[in-house]
């Protein structure tokens, strides 16, 4: 089996729009989702700042029984529920209560940690000696594949139910196992996509390892600088994106407006070897990673136009451009027009990759590379290597024809996929 | 307490836990929980911490697996509220 495999729902629940037209909205407009957040400030973290998604409780019950909601502590949940739901209502695919599941359906929902209020929560019920209290819900709500399986219940899917996780990776990763298994004729339809909790006890670890701006506290917005100069680190961020995969002819039979064509892609890892470490990564194995995805995309290098970084605003971003350079053989004016949305939302860490690839697919239909925003500063290493008007400040219209999008995540991880407008 | 309230605040806990297809007009001192009811056994235990938080009381093990019906639920409220 060699099913082409395209897109045909997005849904997302972001820190700048918890819907698809808010979201493009942001993106267009550059309107930042970081805001501050007291909690961080009253728990004295060094970063007082971080993205969130903006959900009400109206909205949440749109999503959520009485009584799912009742006892519901696990933000990356409801973040998951929201834009797969949205994505699958997107894609024109029916929500039923039959009394068998359809077989072709499956969910490859990441995440890199599930639940951790309520995990938090049920932590102080045991070290109380009141573990009867815990309630029904704290296992699917701290079980990494509570989103998945939150999910599979709500739209009734008998394939392949499942959550991968490789931390900033997860989403991109997804995305291609998602391909991969329609591809080989194992499902139809997959839901893919990725979520991450918002709050102190997810963030708190990466304000310790000092790698959250700190001197942003009173202008947020202003904070997360992807290939900027003056970048101090990433912005946490927080949320889910979520889209749905369909073999062609399965798209084409349902007769429903597609988004893209997943072409292919790679994951690979740098084994933590040569300059990768547990958090840096190895240039070989990520300029492998692209070149690879380009290899079974079946391309060439010179016909991405646009490409979605990875580039967190931290002192890695010259050399995720230096890599991409180099895998590509590309360079100066030649280079494809390249954004970072971190500069927007902030690095959603586990919900990074599916967000960020929302919003890359966006693009095909919008006709547009939405800007790069506080990076009016580019770093130097970085205008040394490509040509500055790759790096749109604004959004700029432009109908990209292929879009390469990159994860690389903590335990020297690396994701690329390749995304092309839809033509039959 | 009088035993019609302490019914009607039974049903308040109950309503939010039965499933689509049962009203809680449905609802009698005889229901059982889950074979009447199609009440989620899992969700028998938040019926417990809920009944618990309302009539202030504590349930054990035992009055768990004795609490089948609405009845057997009305019953063992009675026991612990006359034994504070």
């Amino acid at each position: 089996m060699n099913n082409r495999v395209v897109i045909t729902g997005l849904g997302v629940c972001a820190p700048n729009g918890v819907t698809i037209s808010e979201f493009a909205h942001s993106l267009k407009n550059g309107i930042s989702g970081i805001r501050f957040q007291q909690e961080l400030d009253d728990l004295a973290f060094g970063c007082h700042i971080a993205g969130k998604p903006q959900v009400t409780d109206a909205h949440k019950q749109e999503y959520f029984t009485p009584l799912q909601l009742r006892a519901l502590n696990s933000t990356g949940i409801v973040y998951g529920v929201i834009a797969g739901v949205d994505a699958w209502k997107d894609a024109k695919l029916p929500i039923e209560n039959n009394t068998s599941p359809d077989w072709d359906n499956g969910i490859i929902f990441g995440t890199g940690i599930l639940g951790v209020d309520q995990f938090r929560e049920s932590i102080h019920l045991i070290d109380a000696k009141n573990t009867r209290r815990l309630g029904s819900t704290s296992v699917m709500q701290t079980m990494a594949s509570g989103i998945s399986a939150y999910l599979g219940g709500i739209l009734g899917c008998g394939n392949q139910v499942t959550t991968n996780s490789s931390a900033c990776t997860t989403g991109t990763e997804g995305i291609l196992m998602a391909y991969e298994r329609i591809k080989l004729g194992k499902a139809k339809i997959i839901l893919t996509g990725s979520c991450s909790d918002s709050g102190p006890y997810v963030w708190g670890g990466f304000d310790a390892m000092r790698i959250l701006p700190r001197t942003y506290n009173d202008n947020p917005t202003k904070a997360s600088r992807p290939m900027s100069a003056s970048a101090t680190g990433f912005v946490a961020g927080s949320g889910a994106g979520a889209l749905v995969l369909e073999s062609l002819e399965s798209a084409l039979e349902r007769g429903v407006p597609i988004y893209a064509e997943v072409l292919g892609g790679a994951v690979n890892s740098g084994g933590q070897r040569g300059e990768g470490t547990m958090t840096a990564p190895n240039s070989e194995a990520v300029q492998r990673c692209i070149i690879e995805a380009i290899k079974d995309a079946n391309i060439e290098a010179a016909t991405i136009d646009v490409i979605n970084g990875h580039l967190t605003a931290t002192a890695k971003d010259a050399l995720e451009i230096e890599n991409w350079s180099k895998a590509l053989g590309r360079k100066g004016g030649d280079f494809p027009y390249i954004n970072s949305f971190k500069g927007i939302f902030g690095h959603c860490l586990a919900a990074a990759g599916s967000i960020e690839a929302v919003a890359s697919i966006m693009q095909f239909k919008e006709n547009l590379v939405f800007g790069n925003i506080n990076c009016e500063d580019l770093h130097p290493e970085i205008t040394s290597i490509i040509a500055p008007q790759k790096i749109p400040l604004q959004t700029i219209t432009h109908s990209p024809e292929i879009i390469a999008k990159a994860s690389f995540g903590f335990g020297d991880v690396n994701a690329c996929a390749i995304f092309k407008r839809f033509s039959n | 307490m009088e035993t019609e309230e302490r019914y009607q605040k039974l049903k308040e806990i109950i309503t939010i836990y039965l499933p689509e297809d049962v009203a809680i007009s449905e609802l009698t001192n005889e229901s059982h929980f889950i074979n009447e009811l199609n009440i989620n056994s899992a969700n028998l235990v938040d019926i417990v911490l809920d009944v618990e938080d309302a009539f202030d009381i504590t349930l054990e093990n035992e009055d768990m697996d004795q609490m089948l019906t609405v009845n057997n639920a009305l019953q063992i409220i009675q026991n612990k509220l006359d034994a504070k």
